[in-house]
């Protein structure tokens, strides 16, 4: 199964299963990991679920849609090119060791 | 062992409460009973992603059962606590049992209310997972046609999926307009145009007076052929227990800026709660995820000797077919409103001012609004109406000071 491993913003480093299909965010809550809130469990409409992708990934990722963008204006932490919300990061074979770090605040 | 937490009910905000407890370091025993079968699982969904197909049923589960375990949260499923010792601090549970308790949270949430019609034993409803599995297989299997009774938010949202899913769908609201009780009359139009525009028979001003197996029967004497009728008219806080403990109730269980009943051991949080709300002005009781997670981490931290009164901004969320409908604090008082974006394109916020002052935004398709009117409201950023409907204005900007 492909693993994700979340890095917090004071450096601790979880790694966990993620089955394909699945989001980064509902791995992350379901399991207990600190960092990720998501509020709205999913809906894209909180912002609490944001990540920065590590750059080896980025280009991977799915195109950020429209409603993303606008959400990703709206997040606690800075907004930086790598920004993405978890809850819109699917897992898939091209994600395969997808590293994301979580900012220093959700809210 | 030193009796700690015990949570009773396994929703969003009794899960939040177990967690939160784990997150901020509580050591003691922490327990949630869970009166369903199922481990906590979000409703949000039930009546959206899940009822149009776009998301399995498994993935509705707030937590892992690993994690429980990891953090040591004891989960009760299936059982029901009956009756609450106040004097002695202990619970009952169905089927025999007890648990005692330092603290005991009640987040004992709400039930559908039951329609007063004949034949009632034939309507569906939808609350639980286990109802949300059934009505989806029902929508299904529907033939001639699907009747909502109710036209709120979840009557709505039932309707959309069953309409999505190719049915004839007839919606039948009493009231003079949709979402009556929680939003204006502007956005009550929009969604009545949206629904019929996709197709939906909406009746206004209608009342179902019989559920026959193949039709129901309005007050009017109309019959509508029908092989489905759901019913989505609102819930009943489940004041009960508190009540035969001694504690007051009112429309839900009374409870103090901090979650606290009249009992000084017992909080009571999410929907059950009749609290004092600043943004309704008053004591309010809300059924929303917001207030039940915003409530649990309240009741938790007073709980933990750092009490912070509750003055969360209220939020919540439908989505009918490609309408995403948010909405950011209450807007029932309001003296005027003023409209940004296009309602024709679909793309459109609505703000609400009482006395000159923002008490809420609704926007259809506008997330970015939706948060920044949340910035707004939490902080208590003046915003003048000129402002909020002038779109050269940067709202985001306001929102973050400058």
């Amino acid at each position: 199964m492909p693993n994700v491993t979340y890095i917090s913003h004071t450096g601790e480093t979880t790694t966990i299963d993620v089955p394909m299909g699945t989001t980064v965010m509902e791995n992350a809550v379901k399991n207990g990991i600190e960092g990720i809130v998501a509020e709205c469990g999913g809906a894209m409409l909180c912002a609490t679920c944001h990540v920065y992708v590590d750059p080896a990934f980025v280009d991977k990722l799915d195109p950020i849609g429209e409603e993303q963008d606008e959400m990703l204006g709206a997040t606690a932490a800075e907004r930086k090119p790598n920004s993405r919300l978890s809850c819109q990061i699917r897992m898939k074979p091209e994600l395969e060791g997808l590293i994301v770090r979580m900012p220093d605040r959700q809210y | 062992m030193q009796p700690g937490v015990v949570i009773v009910g396994g929703g969003q905000a009794g899960l939040e409460a177990a967690a939160m407890l784990r997150t901020q370091g509580y050591e003691g025993t922490v327990t949630l009973i869970c009166g369903e079968p199922h481990a906590p699982y979000q409703r949000p969904p039930l009546s959206k992603e899940f009822l149009t197909g776009k998301q399995e049923v498994d993935r509705v589960f707030l937590r892992t059962l690993a994690y429980y375990e990891k953090q040591r949260i004891d989960l009760i499923l299936d059982r029901r606590v009956i009756e609450i010792n106040a004097g002695a601090q202990l619970v009952h549970l169905s089927g025999g049992g007890t648990v005692a308790y330092a603290q005991l949270i009640l987040a004992v949430g709400a039930r559908n209310r039951m329609l007063p019609a004949s034949g009632a034993e034939n309507v569906l409803y939808l609350r639980s997972l286990d109802e949300a599995v059934t009505l989806k297989q029902r929508i299904a299997e529907a033939r001639h046609g699907v009747a909502v009774i109710g036209g709120g938010f979840i009557g709505l949202e039932v309707a959309a999926a069953a309409r999505m899913a190719g049915k004839t769908v007839t919606v039948i609201e009493a009231a003079p307009r949709l979402m009556a009780r929680a939003v204006s009359p502007v956005l009550s139009d929009f969604f009545l145009d949206l629904h019929r525009t996709q197709g939906t028979e909406v009746l206004l001003n209608a009342v179902a007076v019989e559920v026959r197996p193949d039709a129901v029967i309005l007050e009017n004497g109309c019959r509508i052929a029908v092989d489905l009728v759901v019913a989505g008219i609102g819930v009943i806080p489940n004041v009960e227990l508190a009540r035969a403990a001694g504690l007051e109730v009112n429309d839900g269980i009374m409870v103090d800026e901090y979650m606290r009943t009249t009992d000084p051991a017992i909080f009571a949080i999410g929907d059950c709660a009749d609290h004092p709300n600043v943004f309704a002005g008053g004591r309010a009781r809300l059924e929303s995820v917001q207030n039940a997670v915003d409530q649990a981490r309240c009741a938790v931290r007073a709980i933990l000797g750092q009490p912070a009164p509750y003055r969360d901004v209220p939020w919540f969320w439908t989505d009918q077919f490609d309408a995403r409908f948010q909405m950011a604090g209450l807007s029932g008082t309001h003296d005027q409103s003023v409209l940004r974006g296009s309602i024709e394109a679909r793309k459109f916020s609505v703000f609400y001012f009482k006395q000159g002052r923002l008490l809420a935004v609704d926007s259809v398709n506008r997330p970015g609004d939706h948060i920044t009117a949340r910035k707004l409201l939490a902080a208590g950023t003046p915003l003048t109406p000129e402002q909020a409907s002038d779109e050269t204005v940067d709202l985001k900007k306001l929102a973050a000071g400058g």
